[in-house]
């Protein structure tokens, strides 16, 4: 598994999840932190939201299931899923091997790209995780 | 809000320092800090499957019976015929309330013509031991010592397990569900030929000072350290029941499965109980069930139609969410489609006999 890391890319929610904005600010792709990761450990099944999905911010969209435990995934913007990562169908654990690459979970339609303002740089993630 | 349990409130065991040099995720269990896992639940999980995994498991309990009434006094205490163990012999059985709920699952090792030594679990231990004296009180002949402190516990499970401690044992290891004392790394220990993984392997109880010699040397001859985490999902795998989840005081063991664990004839407490519902059967009983699609249904989940699953996990060995529940007599049945109650959404299971790992022989 690799190093705990932070893109500095990307903005965080403080139940440990990432998104990140496109320059258009329409667009998004949100994950799970390493942190998330780490603490559960082995993933084993990503419970997808359906594309046309409402998702709102600080609410659980989905959920993920490692070998010890099941754990919430928080929105950290409030949008419409347009695409969920399928590929974790087959394989879940890339959420470990790659958290902010081919682990993303879902794409997201922002409907309030202003909630950005609320969220955490890598910095400010970090130093919460102290 | 949550009760906070502070961590130097936590007992730790002789091998709490080679937990922490070898990456293991130290959390709060039943009053200890025990690692649930070191490299990864699957890694460690698979490792017990292929070759040999060690745990530490110094958090469970021990109580002696010795004299000459501690067979009489077991027989009382314990749902197992415990006259039919020779010296040496081990056996399985239950601590049994007078309604015959389980209060603890146990095993009791025969040390020597009056001598027994009953392993418990650690959430259990105290009232285990409490119970123990107050039944004992009728037993005069019977001396009961809390002996917890006494002995370090080692798992050694695996394929290869027998071979890496036999290699440094001084002599020939006992069988399976036998015990006896003799030496490894030049220790005196009490190896017994018991487990809870679905693999062969010996459990090595040994002076606690001694625990580390004994530890690194498994580490050393490749034995992958492994934690509660791993415990978990092999015993799953293998239908064993955990106290608590697949047993309590609100069920009793013919519906737990576990009728081929009492002898009422032994006049055990709560045999009668027990008696009764093997006659008339239950209206709930344990079994095994696999998802039939994707998921995981955990503890607590309710099953429709009726029935609770009482352990449930993502299997390492067949990559499936698998588990036990009770259910209603009528879906007891192997091959039974049901379907579970997972946070809201329905998913589907089968109904399969326990237990759902067997080692090839």
């Amino acid at each position: 598994m690799n190093d705990a890391n932070y893109p500095e890319d990307l903005l965080y929610h403080a139940e440990h999840d990432w998104v990140r904005i496109d320059s258009a600010g329409e667009f998004a792709t949100m994950g799970i932190t390493w942190y998330a990761q780490d603490s559960l450990g082995e993933v084993v099944f990503f419970d997808a939201p359906e594309v046309g999905t409402m998702i709102a911010a600080d609410d659980s969209y989905a959920e993920i299931e490692s070998v010890k435990a099941v754990s919430e995934v928080i929105a950290p913007m409030s949008g419409e899923v347009i695409e969920v990562n399928s590929a974790l169908e087959a394989d879940a654990g890339v959420v470990n091997g790659d958290p902010y690459g081919e682990g993303w979970l879902v794409k997201v339609r922002l409907t309030a790209v202003e909630e950005k303002s609320g969220l955490m740089d890598s910095a400010a993630y970090e130093a919460l995780l102290g | 809000m949550l009760a906070v349990v502070s961590a130097d409130s936590l007992r730790t065991t002789a091998l709490h320092s080679r937990h922490a040099s070898l990456g293991g995720r130290l959390v709060p269990f039943a009053g200890w800090e025990m690692p649930v896992q070191y490299q990864g639940v699957m890694e460690e999980h698979r490792a017990v499957r292929t070759a040999c995994g060690v745990f530490d498991v110094s958090h469970m309990g021990q109580v002696s019976v010795s004299g000459p009434q501690a067979l009489e006094l077991l027989q009382r205490l314990t749902s197992n015929d415990v006259s039919k163990v020779p010296v040496g012999g081990a056996q399985y059985g239950l601590l049994c309330t007078e309604d015959g709920g389980v209060l603890d699952d146990l095993f009791t090792y025969r040390l020597g013509e009056d001598s027994y030594l009953t392993v418990t679990n650690a959430s259990n231990h105290a009232t285990d031991f409490e119970r123990f004296l107050s039944v004992g009180e009728s037993f005069p002949g019977a001396t009961v010592v809390d002996c917890a402190d006494d002995y370090a516990m080692i798992a050694v499970q695996g394929p290869s397990a027998r071979a890496i401690v036999a290699a440094a044992a001084d002599e020939e290891l006992p069988v399976r569900m036998t015990a006896g004392r003799l030496n490894v790394w030049g220790v005196g220990a009490l190896i017994c030929g018991t487990g809870y993984t679905g693999e062969d392997g010996v459990e090595i109880l040994c002076d606690p000072s001694d625990a580390v010699t004994v530890w690194d040397a498994l580490i050393e001859a490749g034995a992958v350290p492994c934690g509660l985490g791993a415990r978990d999902t092999l015993r799953i795998e293998a239908g064993y029941h955990l106290y608590g989840n697949d047993l309590s005081v609100d069920r009793n063991p013919i519906e737990a499965g576990l009728g081929w664990a009492c002898l009422e004839e032994t006049g055990f407490i709560g045999c009668e109980v027990v008696a009764e519902a093997r006659e008339t059967g239950t209206p709930e009983r344990l079994v095994g069930f696999q998802l039939t699609g994707p998921g995981v249904a955990r503890s607590e989940c309710s099953i429709v139609g009726g029935g609770t699953v009482s352990s449930g996990t993502f299997s390492p060995t067949f990559e499936v969410g698998l588990g036990m529940a009770y259910v209603p007599a009528a879906l007891a049945v192997a091959g039974t489609a049901i379907e579970i109650d997972v946070r809201g959404k329905l998913r589907s299971a089968e109904v399969r006999d326990r237990p759902i790992y067997r080692k090839a022989d």
